[in-house]
């Protein structure tokens, strides 16, 4: 074999590598994608069925109830639009609060209750997080028209 | 009063960045000695100036001057004294200060440490910073000023984070600062090197302490970054692949596959482009990295919108200096030459092979960080690329490195024979798989994943054995010891920073694969049992500190009856901001921790408490200490002291040098 061979032999396993090695981030990309929907999109139906995503907004005041276990919490996530309810056991991340923003991360169970594997606590400043907030928005922004399940607290 | 000296301080600073931008690198390419040597004392003007200023603030957040915007921002009047002072690099101004001191600092560690040097390049490195430091500068006083008022002064300040109330928080972003900002000077070395068109070995030589230095500081400062977000958030993960946490990643893979390019142009003349490339990515990646953290742009793409002036600065600046620096070598760098050729199997082979696979993590992290924000600024959805995306890509990607870590050293320069290569490894081969496989199953517990991760430990560990005792066989020096300490420190630093990846790995591979966590809820007397040991609750206190209140819990750890410990984790509620903290409590060990921390009170005085066991889980830091030594003792090395006593002797002919370099 001559050296040319040899080097056209090299390049082209170095090729085939960076190929796999592209295939395989790509691939790990696009399966463990996380998508994030706002209340009023769940309440339409848009979610995935039998894949997880994030879903925000606010922690609808005096939803929160706990079981006797002492772990296993409801609680209800609203972009003042449309609410869902959700299940969560394990223990709650500190800048959980009733009235606050949330994201919790989860698959949306058969009678429509969303079953958080993870609520999520982000360690920067700001206690509403930015998915939360854009949710509150874009509710805010499509107008009351389809509020009929609205609930507001006046606290 | 104060604040206005800290401010003009900054403007003086900046005149003086300006003029050691310009004049020493002007000088340097039309050959003008004394235009060159403006840059020393430049250098250090401009550290005693942004010095003035430092002090200026750190007095203002001293004595509470309410009156400044940013430190009514980020302390209160019942901040203690090391946190307020801590405060300075809070939040986005103040951390701009502190990296612009950083680099002033590292300036100044150039003009001492650079006698050696040719003058041309000494001026031209430091002029380099100078242009980084004016960016900064320009930055600080046109959009981010830490020293603006607040008029009428604020009755009392915001209050710091309570997260960032910790002494992991004083002393990890000073450390990762001086890693992000020592990058600089690798950065300035190559852009020097590009500018002269003299890109040689003794480049390589001068360049490599820097960089390994900046490393060091880097290793310890995401170590500790992790270790804060282990034991302050009360979550007992040690990381979460959050955008943050990859800021600061991402250019420590970019200085480590540079640290082994730099070795390559050092001792062969090989990779010199490459080497230079590595340079420009490694400081582009802190430049992201501290505006990914700083900007805001992580809490929402749409802090940008919010303050446009801002993001401008930060993009338009992004953009001058990878853009600037990447034009600067595709024009240059073909006339660097690329070095003796190789055989792909040799010791330069499996170097770039393993740079290759070091800038392909480095890739995916960067795809995995920047686009969900991508697609958020752009307004096409929402989405996060979580932990799994990462694992799965860096498992497979670090498995080869890893291997060839350990081949690496044993092979020779040039070209090395495979089977040759095979016969010298075949016990370290054969010792590693036996032991990985046989371990996990003597602890309990069989999975791929754990032995993968052994068998990558144990053949970093076998490998070095082998290089070790091959090594010592070709050195004379009479006893053990003497050929020990024959052996040159350089070496002595690889070997133990390999061995630190190992410890790393040991460490990640035995928490992932035996810990054991549990959320219980305990009334008082209760007791739960986590990993053979028995945790008992015994209630809460509260008790109040400086600038928050707490219940404190007391839980009794025992282990086949013996007590063993006693922990107190904390629920904190700071009063200014009114937020809530966990304060866990950590029992550390050299073969396990165990982590305790509260939940939510319930009824009747009893809490939700989650409790860990992790095995092993301080090797992960221990392994980036150790990596981190190894690159002290690699620069401690004979031949750099050497290279500073020579300098005296050498200053003829490095003027000498200087004008050749010119011509």
């Amino acid at each position: 074999m001559k050296p040319r061979h040899k080097r056209f032999i090299f390049i082209g396993l170095g090729l085939a590598a960076l190929a796999a090695g592209a295939m395989l981030v790509l691939n790990a990309f696009q399966s463990n994608l996380v998508f994030f929907f706002t209340p009023t999109q769940v309440a339409n139906a848009e979610v995935p069925k039998g894949r997880g995503f994030r879903i925000g907004g606010m922690v609808e005041n005096g939803s929160l109830t706990r079981e006797a276990d002492g772990l296993t919490v409801h609680f209800v996530v609203t972009d003042m639009a449309k609410r869902v309810p959700v299940t969560f056991k394990g223990i709650l991340p500190d800048l959980f609060k009733e009235g606050k923003g949330v994201v919790a991360q989860g698959q949306l169970g058969a009678d429509g209750t969303f079953l958080a594997s993870e609520v999520l606590a982000k360690h920067d400043e700001n206690y509403m997080p930015p998915e939360a907030a854009d949710a509150l928005a874009k509710a805010k922004a499509a107008g009351a028209q389809s509020s009929g399940t609205l609930v507001v607290n006046p606290r | 009063m104060i604040p206005e000296i800290g401010h003009y301080a900054l403007i003086l600073a900046l005149c003086v960045a300006v003029v050691q931008g310009c004049i020493p690198i002007y000088g340097a390419a039309v050959g003008n000695s004394a235009l060159m040597s403006v840059a020393k004392p430049a250098a250090r003007g401009q550290f005693l100036l942004v010095l003035l200023a430092f002090c200026c603030l750190g007095y203002a957040f001293a004595v509470k001057d309410f009156s400044v915007l940013y430190v009514a921002a980020t302390s209160n009047s019942q901040l203690p004294i090391h946190y307020r002072l801590a405060a300075i690099w809070g939040a986005h101004e103040g951390s701009l200060l502190l990296w612009v001191f950083i680099l002033t600092i590292w300036m100044v560690a150039v003009s001492f440490f650079s006698t050696h040097l040719p003058e041309a390049m000494r001026a031209r490195i430091l002029g380099v910073m100078g242009l980084v430091s004016v960016g900064f500068l320009l930055f600080m006083l046109t959009v981010s000023n830490p020293f603006e008022r607040l008029i009428p002064p604020a009755f009392d300040g915001r209050d710091l984070n309570p997260l960032l109330q910790d002494p992991g928080m004083v002393i990890h972003p000073p450390m990762l600062y001086m890693g992000y900002v020592g990058f600089s000077v690798a950065f300035a070395f190559a852009i020097a090197a590009l500018l002269g068109g003299t890109l040689d070995a003794a480049w390589a030589r001068w360049s490599r302490p820097w960089t390994t230095v900046a490393w060091c500081f880097m290793t310890v400062g995401v170590a500790m970054g992790s270790g804060w977000a282990y034991y302050e958030l009360g979550w007992g993960g040690w990381w979460f692949w959050d955008p943050v946490e990859n800021a600061s990643f991402m250019p420590w893979l970019a200085g480590t596959a540079l640290i082994h390019s730099l070795a390559v142009t050092d001792k062969r003349g090989g990779f010199k482009a490459w080497s230079v490339l590595l340079a420009i990515m490694a400081f582009s990646l802190s430049l992201l990295g501290t505006f990914l953290v700083r900007s805001g742009v992580l809490t929402s793409v749409h802090a940008f919108a919010t303050d446009p002036k801002r993001g401008l600065f930060i993009l338009v600046f992004l953009a001058v200096v990878i853009g600037g620096s990447l034009i600067l070598y595709a024009w240059r760098a073909p006339r660097v030459g690329l070095g003796g050729g190789f055989s792909m199997v040799s010791r330069e082979g499996m170097l770039l092979a393993n740079n290759v696979l070091l800038v392909a993590a480095l890739g995916s992290v960067l795809l995995g960080t920047l686009y969900p924000l991508f697609l958020d600024a752009l307004d096409l959805g929402k989405i996060s690329v979580g932990p799994p995306y990462f694992d799965t890509v860096f498992v497979p990607l670090m498995t080869p490195a890893i291997f060839l870590m350990g081949i690496g050293p044993l092979a020779q320069w040039k070209k090395a024979s495979l089977p040759e290569l095979a016969v010298r490894l075949r016990w370290a081969f054969g010792v590693s798989v036996v032991t990985a496989l046989a371990l996990p199953l003597i602890m309990g517990q069989w999975t791929p994943l754990i032995s993968l991760g052994l068998l990558l430990a144990i053949w970093i560990l076998t490998t070095v054995a082998v290089d070790l005792r091959e090594r010592l066989a070709h050195t004379d020096g009479g006893s053990l010891m003497g050929r020990l300490a024959a052996l040159p420190r350089a070496y002595w630093g690889m070997v133990l920073a390999h061995c630190g990846v190992a410890l790393f790995i040991v460490g990640v591979t035995m928490v992932k694969g035996f810990e054991v966590e549990q959320d219980v809820r305990m009334n008082v007397g209760d007791t739960a049992t986590v990993g053979g040991y028995t945790f008992r609750f015994d209630g809460t206190e509260q008790y109040r500190g400086p600038n928050y209140i707490a219940a404190r819990g007391t839980i009794r750890v025992s282990q086949d009856g013996r007590d063993v410990t006693v922990m107190y984790p904390e629920k904190r509620r700071y009063f200014v901001q009114n937020q809530t903290m966990t304060e866990a409590a950590i029992s550390p060990g050299l073969l396990r921790d165990l982590y305790v921390s509260l939940g939510e009170p319930l009824e009747n005085g009893a809490w939700s408490v989650r409790l860990y066991h992790k095995p092993f889980v301080d090797w992960i830091w221990g392994g980036c200490l150790v990596m981190a030594l190894g690159g002290v003792l690699a620069i401690s090395d004979r031949r750099y002291r050497l290279a500073w006593r020579r300098k005296v002797s050498d200053v003829p002919a490095s003027t000498q040098m200087a004008r050749q370099t010119v011509s």
